[in-house]
């Protein structure tokens, strides 16, 4: 439902993103992972529309809705707004709003912090408010950037737990930017792996890890090991073949 | 520490007040009255006798010249934040403008408007008008790029994201309103028949010295407080920033 059809984005004379081409399933969740400075995040915004492609396209289904969470929480919230009129913000105009900042709210477990400001809130706490934003915006896919990389160790776990919960209870089809290749194999359905800049497409492998996943289990698992063992040889011959 | 500040806030400018008494009590210099006489004259005059005469016209002009000046700046500065196009098209004559020295255009003023409060309200407008206009457009264009994404990946107008530019804006306020006593007094001793301004060159001229001492005494403690007033609104409106900086 979501397609990146030969994408490729410059700057003046440098090429950022050479050819970069695949699919998103309705429902899917789908990680895009790279050697650091790779565009993905030029990537997810030429996907967000917040910067237009050099060619190619980017294809969505139509009535589709995208969210876009970022990975600076703490710049992407309005600090003067409080938690329930940030996550208000995109659907202020709505009748309904109250009761979809509530569930927002209420999903990613900050019912208590509703009329707090983000100031007051820890970092993992802010990227909540953040997720609960684009919740309450009611998209059929989310996009995420690197949401985790600025959070301590345990609170990532946690997030990347409310992330998989959130996504059954919203039904919402998940586009996740990441460098860190074990969150990109423990979240996904199938993992677009880069190779650096000018980006093209490696590899898509599927992970086939069995659903619920957990932070202990589905990590014990040896087609986990396998897939991480993959991933990484990927991206860092990459890096080994760029420094040669 | 932190309880000893206030205390020295009250008790530093008490004792200059002591010392100041104690080195004029005996002085019979003109020009240099007592303290007491001028405190006593400061009484005489200020409570409340030339308040509704002299310092309500003053206050006026300040105000409508300082609001004036900040409904323009920012109405003005918002544009010019948001285009760059716009922001290099106005960049000389915003700098031409504001290099004028302020009081060179009284001639002028008075020529044009008047010797009436418009022409006072003019001047102080004119003179506020920069340091807000100039914080407003570097506010705005300072604005965060990820606010700004935010903003449009989610369908919301920009003006959204503006209050962030607030803080810079209230900078740039705290520095007119000094600005607006400063013009207040000029132009009231330039041409005017009330004010304080006026008050005090007026009792200069007639050698009525601790008046001219009293009025002297009644701007700084005029600007103190309206310093304080305006830090009292900033504390309120920018609480966010405070917390967020803290």
């Amino acid at each position: 439902m979501l397609e990146i059809r030969h994408l490729s984005k410059s700057y003046g004379d440098t090429q950022a993103i050479a050819d970069v081409d695949f699919a998103v399933e309705e429902r899917e969740f789908v990680s895009v992972v790279g050697p650091s400075g790779c565009g993905k995040t030029t990537l997810l915004k030429c996907i967000a529309g917040l910067l237009a492609p050099t060619s190619g396209e980017v294809v969505l289904q139509e009535n589709r809705v995208m969210a876009l969470v970022f990975q600076e929480y703490s710049r992407s919230l309005m600090p003067w707004l409080s938690v329930r009129r940030n996550v208000a913000l995109p659907i202020r105009k709505r009748p309904d709003r109250a009761r979809l900042v509530e569930e927002a709210v209420e999903a990613v477990g900050l019912t208590d912090a509703l009329d707090r400001y983000p100031w007051q809130l820890s970092g993992g706490m802010q990227q909540r408010v953040a997720i609960a934003r684009a919740l309450a915006y009611q998209p059929q896919v989310l996009l995420m950037d690197e949401p985790f990389a600025s959070v301590d160790a345990q609170t990532r776990a946690d997030l990347e737990d409310l992330i998989l919960e959130v996504r059954e209870r919203y039904d919402v089809t998940i586009v996740f930017v990441t460098h860190d290749i074990d969150e990109s194999v423990y979240l996904s359905d199938r993992i677009v792996v880069l190779a650096p800049s000018p980006t093209t497409v490696k590899e898509i492998l599927e992970v086939d890890l069995p659903r619920p996943r957990d932070q202990v289990e589905t990590k014990e698992l040896p087609e986990f090991a396998r897939l991480r063992a993959h991933v990484y040889r990927l991206i860092k011959r990459e890096e080994a073949e760029v420094t040669r | 520490m932190r309880r000893v500040a206030p205390v020295l806030e009250v008790l530093v400018p008490l004792a200059l007040l002591g010392v100041w008494a104690l080195w004029s009590a005996n002085s019979d210099t003109f020009y240099y009255p007592p303290l007491t006489d001028i405190l006593s004259t400061f009484n005489e005059t200020w409570v409340f006798e030339r308040v509704g005469s002299d310092v309500v016209p003053s206050l006026l002009r300040l105000t409508a010249g300082y609001l004036l000046a900040v409904a323009i700046a920012v109405l003005v500065g918002i544009p010019l934040g948001l285009n760059a196009t716009a922001r290099r098209a106005a960049a000389p004559i915003v700098e031409f403008l504001r290099a004028i020295p302020p009081p060179a255009l009284l001639p002028l003023a008075i020529v044009v408007v008047g010797v009436g409060n418009s022409m006072k309200v003019l001047i102080i407008a004119f003179v506020c008008l920069w340091p807000v206009l100039l914080n407003t457009i570097d506010g705005i264009r300072g604005i965060d790029p990820t606010l700004n994404d935010t903003a449009r990946v989610y369908g919301v107008s920009r003006f959204a994201t503006l209050p962030a530019a607030a803080p810079q804006i209230f900078a740039g306020m705290r520095t007119s309103l000094s600005l607006a006593v400063i013009m207040m007094v000029i132009s009231e001793m330039v041409a005017s028949t009330n004010g304080i301004g006026f008050f005090v060159l007026q009792s200069q001229r007639s050698f009525a010295i601790p008046e001219m001492w009293s009025g002297i005494l009644l701007l700084g403690i005029l600007g103190y407080a309206l310093n304080l007033l305006f830090t009292v609104v900033e504390r309120r409106v920018l609480a966010w920033h405070r917390g967020a900086h803290a």
